[in-house]
């Protein structure tokens, strides 16, 4: 059952990257991109990590997701005819190649290493959500004020860039006063 | 037990596809869409070594990347609606001054 799990969401999610980046119109794109982060969610449970089952769920496919496909309906594009560079056949050919060796070493690597201590019987006594967060809040705390901080800043720097810029100062005379 | 080298194959091929997409796409929002599909795989990778190695710390890199994710998808889309509104194109090959 879980090879039959896997492999559904294995394959789902090549075909939809696949998708993602050979389909025409952008807002298509999005929607395979949409189809991918699901089922990478799918994997996620398969893996017992369901906080990030949810946070995948909430955070990409709620939010970011969201986003682009926000501004795919603001801008306003047109499909075009042309939309892939030039020289496309090159670059898939020497990826195609790379990925095959990479994937020759990947399966014959033999994979070990020093286990750690949260066995999924540690985790279920306490929770995977309450693992998740005591890890966070003891180990990893700096690096989790570091991001507050990195997230506030990519606010305001989306806002300052996206915000329309002032019309230059023509005096408004014809206000009736 | 699906063996950990099927997971790392998955991310190569996702991470593959992703930079394909990088390097053929001509639309910049595209290119963009194809960088998430980058941080997934490395996300599948870092999640999948953290189950079974029994450990948190891959999970909660995955749970960081997300985070900078969404400010990467943030300030990412506010640059191509500027570019968007001085040029009217969002290809990156027409997308060739530093200054209009």
């Amino acid at each position: 059952m879980i090879y039959l799990l896997f492999g559904y969401f294995a394959i789902v999610s090549i075909v939809a990257g696949v998708c993602t980046i050979a389909l025409r119109n952008p807002v298509h794109c999005g929607l395979s991109l949409l189809v991918l982060l699901l089922h990478v969610a799918g994997l996620f449970v398969l893996l017992n990590a369901e906080f990030l089952f949810a946070v995948q769920i909430i955070v990409y496919a709620g939010a970011i997701l969201v986003l682009y496909l926000f501004v795919l309906m603001l801008l306003n594009l047109k499909s075009e005819e042309q939309y892939l560079h030039r020289t496309y056949p090159y670059v898939i050919f020497a990826g195609v190649a790379i990925l095959g060796e990479l994937l020759i070493v990947i399966l014959q690597t033999p994979y070990g290493g020093a286990k750690g201590e949260a066995t999924p019987e540690v985790v279920l006594t306490v929770g995977q959500s309450h693992a998740v967060g005591i890890t966070m809040f003891s180990d990893y705390l700096l690096l989790f004020e570091i991001v507050g901080v990195f997230l506030l800043g990519a606010i305001i720097g989306a806002v300052v860039l996206a915000k329309t810029p002032k019309p230059t100062d023509q005096p408004k005379t014809d206000l009736p006063i | 037990m699906i063996p950990l080298s099927a997971y790392v194959a998955l991310s190569a091929i996702l991470f593959m596809t992703g930079l394909l997409g990088v390097l053929i796409r001509r639309n910049f929002i595209v290119v963009l869409m194809s960088v998430e599909i980058m941080l997934n795989a490395a996300n599948i990778n870092l999640v999948a070594f953290s189950h079974y190695l029994d450990s948190m710390a891959g999970q909660l890199a995955a749970l960081f990347i997300i985070a900078i994710a969404a400010g990467e998808a943030a300030v990412g889309l506010a640059i191509i609606i500027v570019v968007f509104r001085g040029q009217l194109a969002t290809n990156v090959d027409q997308i060739n001054l530093l200054k209009w």
